[in-house]
């Protein structure tokens, strides 16, 4: 208690001193750095899901074969939500002699309720993003329906025993199916026209359904209470069920900002432990003061501890102020360039962040804190006593559990986080090792150098372990730095590349195979690159290895799935591009033997199947086994055709097929679309335009997001390069005050001080180029499924940067302690 | 506070220090033994070496000895452990330190004020007051050791080591780093305030003139008590 009121009591004196301000800063660097980074995640997190809700225009879509009994809408309103019906049923679309089939989609007043729906004026023309539905009496129409009933905008279509009028050309609904799911052209009209339509009658298939969107926290609320008492005919879908590849990217996105926190986390932690070392250096003297005045162990830590804790809670206020505002600014500034503001977040940030910077500093400020109760009285008389270093276990314990308990949160799951901290430990050890190496052929160099490297590289090796620590200091910096600067660019570039301006943007599916050599000569008059044409043919799986698919057991649900609906399967000669052989071999060019399959690796594992499992087909009544001989990995952001199951040449002969095919139509060839559908009406088309703009906008979104992040990080790392240099300030001054007593140039104690400062750089730059070059590549490949490239320049880099970051921020740091009057340091000793 | 009376506040019995050096173990302090009754003015000497500071180290507690034990105010150190140490010193022991050792961070008053509150003083800042007064501070009690010349350092350092009325005082080369003059005027100021108090002052310098003004003189060389001589008077 007497304790706890000293602390309280003279920490407004520390505070005024001056002394404390290097751990007050990194602590609040620390917070600032996390809670904008939080904020930022939650934010663009929030965008990216609200992105992925838009497959199914709502947060939940409550789906059924007979009209949604209003007792939902009801329960909906109660929980503030909003609302809005929809109803899709096949009906052909006439326009004087022409016909076409489509999907009627009939919709209310706040349809679409997440996303919005795109039209434009003219076939082809300019796109605009629409708010509100079509006016009774009016419809917007797929361009597809208008170039095969011959109509225009303007025009009048009859659907059922409406006469309604064209007055847009719809190009994109959020809720349009990637899938084959809705392949006939969509109509839209609006639900005040459906009771005189004569459309909705017995034997219709019609599907309704009630969109629901609102506040997050409601929306789950809601759904919680809907699970149970929903009748069985009301199917419920809620975001995280829907698009697979909006959820992928999403996914990816998020992941992508956790790591860029991790990042920070990590650099802060580095800082935060530094300079507690420092502050308890500083506080040694005064604490053999009290010893020897008879101050107990057990004041010195609580006076300690409680000291540190209002240095947290400064920090964390501070930081977490600086980190709102910047991530204000910043969220300002994304925004403007992802049109559409960013949604806002709570205070979870702040407390997240609040909570990380308490593990913080009791994982890693805490060892130096105990350190320093141990230290010996008789330092008041002999001021080399020191205390005996921490435990090395009691350390690396705290740290590591520190690190784990606050990684865990931001990864989120335990092998990513055993990859990371592996990484972290193989790193560390590396560079401490290597750091203790140079020391050594450090001390060996020096007889040959001039007076100033003589006297920067004897610093260097003079104490030993300590610039060993601080190397590792110095290199875990540059390490994450650099691992930061390679995701980011090679990582962006790995999705660019998978998704560049050159990707498909059309599908065309159901070609007849008579069809195929005319749609192929319609590309080449227009100077379109004649695609691939990739055959499909519609199957159903009987047997796994004799035993029926009904009965089989699978690892999931989706396998059983796989097994049981109707498959497309293909065949083809040569391994697809987009494709990668993971398990197995492709078969030979030329291979004519029995029926081979090669299985989609998750299809896979979800199904249970294996190299050499034989799978039965039915084909139009035929019977076809083929025996699995390879397993694939498939990029599905290629958006080339693919499949689950491909099977070798030969084995589908003579059975129904169809072609599919994917192709870059440019902009102003699009009009040629009207003519392919003109003379092919059976072939459907389908603009990949807005979904690839849709997945687009995530990637830019993501990408933004972390080079805004990246600056945080920037400075959590030089945080570290100040903290490691201020540690040994005191050393410096003294010592650079002897050496120009002795008769020293000031350049001269200068050049040496550079000199070391650069040997620490360049080795710290020399490990954490290999160390950032090793995580680097497991995190491609682990994290994000993406090929890892060497790239030699990162070893420049790191050189490079370490030389130049260490000498810069040691240039600042120690020009106080070159500068300062010999005989101010000399004689001001212990006051 | 022990519960009998005491006449012998500090006791060295063999007082022996070992410490580990390049060369093997190194004796500093070799089976020194003496007693010191309360209120003795005690001034040790020796050349630069000799262990004087080993033994201040010793008897105050800060340090333990290899053998032999040492009874400060009626406690046997050896038998206590650190935090056991540390509270004797904050009932009994004050310090004056060569190089002062004032809290950088702390106002004259508040570095008078610190082992006041560590001995659980209820009003330390009127306590501080009154010794700051009488060290002649009076008009300087806000100002931080930076602002304070050496002797006026040591004369806050002389006014923290009487602000608890310990049984016993330590000084180790008080006027080490001050000119003659100032040295002097602060020595002064010690006896004054030994007198008005019943501190025994155990005093180490090289300071021959500083050493006779002493009732005792202990004579330390390499390690060992070479002489124990008492004032005439
Ligand atoms: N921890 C230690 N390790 C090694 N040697 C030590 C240690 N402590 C003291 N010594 C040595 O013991 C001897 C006595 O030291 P001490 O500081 O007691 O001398 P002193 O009489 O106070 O000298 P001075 O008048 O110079 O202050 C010295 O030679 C010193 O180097
Ligand atoms: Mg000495």
């Amino acid at each position: 208690m007497k304790a706890v009121r000293f602390a309280l009591r003279s920490f407004g004196r520390e505070l005024r001193s001056g002394e404390v301000l290097v751990l007050l800063a990194a602590v609040g660097l620390a917070v600032a750095a996390l809670t904008a980074v939080g904020f930022l995640t939650d934010r663009i997190g929030k965008a990216v899901a609200r992105q992925a809700n838009e497959v199914l225009a709502a947060d939940l879509r409550l789906r059924s074969q007979s009209p949604v009994p209003d007792e939902w809408r009801a329960l909906a309103a109660e929980y503030e939500l909003q609302t809005a019906d929809t109803l899709s049923f096949p009906s052909v679309v006439f326009r004087g002699d022409d016909n076409a089939l489509s999907t009627i989609k009939v919709v209310s007043e706040l349809y679409p309720l997440r996303g919005a729906v795109r039209v434009s004026d003219e076939l082809f023309g300019e796109q605009r993003e629409v708010d509100g539905i079509p006016a009774a009496g009016e419809v917007w129409a797929d361009g597809a329906l208008l170039a095969r009933v011959g109509a225009n905008v303007g025009d009048v279509l009859e659907i059922g025993e409406l006469q309604l009028t064209v007055s847009a050309v719809l190009t994109y609904r959020p809720d349009q199916s990637i899938g084959f799911a809705s392949l006939a052209p969509t109509v839209i009209l609006n639900i005040a026209d459906i009771d005189s339509s004569g459309l909705i009658g017995e034997g219709s298939r019609v599907r309704y359904a009630l969109l629901v969107a609102g506040d997050e926290s409601n929306v789950a609320a809601f759904n919680e209470e809907i699970q149970g008492i929903l009748p069985d005919e009301i199917r419920v879908r809620s975001q995280e069920e829907s698009s697979e590849r909006a959820y992928n990217a999403a996914d990816r996105a998020q992941r992508f900002l956790s790591l860029t926190a991790v990042i920070s986390l990590l650099l802060s932690a580095v800082a935060v432990a530094m300079s507690a070392r420092r502050f308890a250096q500083r506080r040694m003297d005064t604490v053999a003061l009290m010893k020897s005045l008879g101050a107990t162990q057990g004041f010195v830590i609580t006076v300690s501890l409680v000291q540190l804790m209002l240095l947290g809670v400064l920090g964390v206020a501070a930081g977490s102020i600086t980190g709102y505002v910047a991530e204000e600014l910043l969220a300002s500034v994304l925004s403007d360039l992802l049109a559409g503001s960013l949604p806002g977040t709570g205070l979870r940030p702040v407390i997240l962040a609040s909570g990380s910077a308490l593990v913080l500093m009791l994982g890693f400020a805490l060892p130096a804190m105990i350190q320093l109760r141990n230290t010996p009285p008789l330092r008041v008389l002999r001021h080399d006593e020191m205390p005996p270093a921490p435990s090395r276990l009691l350390v690396a314990g705290l740290s590591l559990a520190a690190v784990a308990a606050l990684l865990y949160r931001s990864v989120g799951d335990a092998r990513m986080l055993l990859i990371l901290i592996g990484g972290i430990i193989v790193i560390a050890g590396a560079l401490y090792l290597v750091g203790r190496a140079l020391v050594a052929v450090i001390g060996r160099a020096r007889s040959g150098v001039g007076v100033a490297w003589r006297y920067g590289l004897a610093n260097v090796a003079r104490r030993g372990r300590d610039s060993a620590v601080q190397v590792v200091a110095f290199g875990l910096g540059i390490t994450v730095l650099l691992l930061l600067t390679i995701v980011r660019t090679d990582l962006l570039e790995g999705w660019r590349a998978s998704l560049d301006e050159n990707a498909p943007n059309h599908f065309l599916i159901n070609i007849q195979p008579h069809e195929v050599d005319a749609v192929g000569a319609l590309f080449a008059q227009n100077d379109i690159e004649v695609p691939t044409f990739t055959p499909l043919v519609r199957a159903r799986m009987t047997t796994i290895n004799d035993e029926s698919v009904k009965e089989r057991e699978y690892p999931n649900r989706d396998g059983e799935w796989l097994a049981n609906r109707e498959a497309n399967l293909s065949w083809s000669a040569e391994l697809s591009a987009s494709n990668d052989i993971v398990e197995g071999t492709w078969w030979a060019l030329d291979y004519a033997g029995p029926p081979l399959a090669s299985i989609e690796e998750e299809a896979a594992m979800n199904a249970g199947l294996m190299i050499g499992d034989r799978l039965n087909f039915t084909v139009a009544g035929r019977d076809v086994e083929a025996e699995i001989a390879s397993i694939r990995k498939v990029n599905w952001d290629s958006f080339q055709p693919n499949f689950f199951i491909v099977l070798s040449p030969g084995a589908l002969d003579g059975m129904p097929t169809t072609f599919i095919s994917s192709l870059r139509i440019p902009d102003e060839k699009q009009p040629m679309l009207i003519d392919l559908m003109r003379a092919h009406p059976s072939i459907s088309v389908i603009d990949l335009g807005a979904i690839l703009q849709q997945v687009r906008g995530i990637i830019e979104k993501a990408s933004l997001a972390v080079q805004a992040v990246f600056l945080f990080t920037l400075a959590a790392g030089i945080a570290v390069l100040f903290a490691a240099v201020q540690s040994t300030i005191d050393e410096r001054r003294f010592e650079s005050a002897m050496l120009r007593a002795l008769g020293a140039r000031r350049r001269t104690v200068f050049a040496g001080v550079m000199a070391e400062f650069a040997a620490l750089g360049a080795a710290a730059g020399v490990l954490a180029s290999a160390g950032a070059s090793v995580l680097a590549a497991l995190v491609a490949v682990q994290l994000f499924d993406l090929p890892y490239e060497f790239n030699p320049v990162i070893w420049l880099a790191g050189v490079g940067a370490g030389i130049l970051v260490v000498c810069v921020s040691g240039f600042f740091a120690a020009r106080g302690a070159v500068n300062a009057r010999p005989v101010d340091v000399l004689r001001g000793a212990p006051a | 506070m022990p519960d009998r009376p005491v006449s012998n506040v500090l006791e060295a019995h063999q007082l022996s220090k070992e410490v580990s050096s390049p060369e093997g173990a190194l004796t500093i302090l070799k089976q020194v033994s003496f007693t010191i009754a309360a209120g003795e003015t005690v001034a040790v000497v020796g050349p630069s070496g000799a262990g004087k500071s080993t033994l201040l180290a010793l008897l105050a507690g800060l340090d333990l000895p290899t053998r032999g034990h040492v009874n400060l105010n009626g406690a046997n150190l050896s038998d206590l452990d650190e935090d056991g140490r540390a509270l004797v010193r904050a009932e009994s022991v004050g310090f004056v330190f060569q190089s002062f050792h004032l809290v950088p961070s702390l106002n004259a008053l508040e570095n008078v004020m610190l082992p006041l509150e560590l001995a659980g003083h209820d009003d330390a800042r009127r306590a501080a007051r009154e010794i700051i007064d009488k060290v002649g501070l009076a008009d300087r009690w806000s100002h931080y050791p930076a602002q304070l010349s050496g002797g006026e350092k040591q004369r806050v350092a002389i006014a923290r080591a009487f602000a608890t009325e310990p049984a016993v005082l330590f000084a180790d080369e008080p006027t080490g780093n001050l000119d003659s003059r100032t040295g002097e005027n602060i020595m002064e100021l010690m006896f004054e305030l030994n007198r008005n108090s019943s501190t025994t002052l155990v005093l180490v310098t090289h300071d021959n003139g500083l050493a006779a003004r002493c009732e005792r003189v202990l004579a330390l060389d390499a390690g060992g008590l070479v002489s124990d001589t008492r004032a005439a008077a």
